[in-house]
């Protein structure tokens, strides 16, 4: 079975930072922002892994950790999920490096929720993160060509995620979750990444509510990962003809981030999206008690996208509970 | 769902492109390239005393030497998002898309970064530009003789 309910499984504590362009938006409130992308480093590479270098370590001195963490997993967008590696190499922590594309938080939550659900471990830090430039560069075009962008184009967030998953007693509990699998409806375009990914919510959102037999008002809320304004529209869509669901309690984390009046296209993306708006909006609003995520990821590299080939997706469903 | 239908969906959510207004703005903004190449050229035909052919050569660098200080510089690229093809058609287009590359690859190193992919985006003008001077070689031949 693709849903699995957990007993003890909490969210400790979370830590994000956001980007310039990201601090400037929607949400005001994050641990840390960015006045510039480089971040006092010399590349963005170098930017992006000390974003995560200063997750990880807050989170460690926050909680008064020191070495009592038991794994770290977490990945990123970049080619041989670099950012993470070289991050992690900082830590003496046991590490797993995963990677869904946009999907990555919510696959580290679940692979982190089942080791502590089955006492192997007792507590793992989950971390992802998203540079925009890095991103451009890898699978678009070099960071200071002016390419035009589609109105269906997405805006990789900057960022930088981490949070603490443990069998000790807190506010935000996991309560279940649903690993989805790979959906290709024959889209081609790298550019509009919400019609590439709509599939993927779609097939991990009914599998979740018929295997734990709930319907959609069950939750509070439901919020998908990055589908931006255009994916969400499609989502709704796809959902009333196909299952004649009507949900009117859904939230795209893509169209959470940025203001109109940035004209940031179709809305925000990339593996930060979702845990940004989730730790800053969702669980920081007490009216939201039953939540359910729904990560999206895009599965293309820049070879796929030049050979024309279809464009598969993943997401994958977690449902949480505040207490 | 199948995926036709799928389609037809996507279709229906997705916002058409303005071609209409890019074209306008693409004529605009190239023909004023243009215009100020021209401009240039006149003016060093009466400051230096120079041929046409030889000011028109050296319009060239300038306007190739402003596109990619302003690529440089570094907001050249928001001009070329906006005008598109206004600005990407003209030989600032080519210089754009070489500095943007090199600017890049700068950390790579000379030969593996900067010399690997300085002509990554500009690598099809250059060589679809040769093939077709070939061919219209050709062309002229058999016409002109």
């Amino acid at each position: 079975m693709a849903s699995k309910k957990f007993d003890n499984i909490y969210i400790k504590d979370a830590f994000t930072i956001a980007g310039p362009l990201e601090s400037e938006g929607q949400i005001r409130k994050f641990d840390l922002t960015m006045d510039d992308y480089y971040y006092q480093e010399k590349t963005f590479l170098d930017a992006e892994i000390k974003m995560q270098r200063t997750v990880i370590d807050n989170l460690l001195y926050r909680n008064k950790l020191g070495k009592k963490i038991d794994l770290l997993i977490g990945g990123d967008l970049s080619n041989q999920l670099t950012i993470t590696n070289f991050a992690a190499k900082n830590f003496d922590i046991p590490f797993l490096g995963v990677y869904s594309a946009c999907a990555t938080f919510a696959e580290s939550l679940i692979i982190a929720s089942n080791f502590i659900e089955n006492n192997l471990i007792k507590n793992a830090i989950v971390i992802t993160s998203s540079h925009n430039l890095n991103a451009e560069r890898q699978f678009r075009f070099p960071i200071e060509y002016g390419a035009p962008k589609a109105h269906t184009t997405t805006f990789t967030a900057t960022g930088a995620v981490g949070a603490i998953i443990t069998n000790e007693k807190s506010d935000i509990k996991v309560e279940s979750a649903t690993i989805g699998r790979v959906q290709d409806y024959d889209q081609k375009d790298a550019t509009h990444m919400g019609a590439v990914m709509t599939p993927a919510a779609v097939q991990v959102l009914i599998k979740h509510l018929s295997d734990l037999k709930r319907t959609v008002d069950y939750y509070d809320v439901i919020l998908t990962g990055d589908l931006g304004s255009i994916g969400s529209d499609i989502l709704r869509e796809f959902l009333k003809i196909n299952y004649d669901i009507k949900i009117k309690n859904h939230m795209d984390a893509g169209c959470e981030i940025f203001l109109k009046s940035q004209q940031l296209y179709a809305g925000s993306s990339g593996p930060v999206t979702l845990p940004l708006v989730l730790f800053n909006k969702i669980l920081k609003n007490k009216k939201f008690k039953k939540i359910l995520i729904i990560a999206t990821g895009s599965l293309h590299s820049k070879d796929t996208t030049n050979q024309k080939k279809t464009i598969p997706s993943i997401a994958h469903a977690v449902s949480l509970e505040v207490l | 769902m199948n995926k036709d239908e799928y389609k037809k969906l996507v279709d229906r959510f997705t916002p058409k492109e303005n071609k209409r207004k890019n074209g306008i703005i693409a004529f605009l903004v190239g023909g004023l390239v243009g215009v100020l190449a021209e401009l240039i050229a006149v003016i060093i035909m009466n400051m230096f005393g120079v041929s046409r052919v030889e000011a028109c050569q050296w319009t060239c660098l300038i306007v190739i030497f402003i596109a990619s200080l302003f690529t440089a510089i570094g907001f050249f690229d928001n001009w070329v998002t906006k005008a598109k093809a206004g600005l990407i058609l003209p030989t600032t287009g080519f210089a754009h898309s070489v500095i943007s590359s090199a600017l890049d690859y700068k950390k790579d190193g000379y030969i593996t970064g900067i010399g690997a992919n300085f002509f990554k985006l500009a690598g099809s003008v250059i060589l679809y530009g040769m093939v077709s001077a070939f061919f219209l070689a050709i062309l002229g031949v058999i016409i002109y003789g």
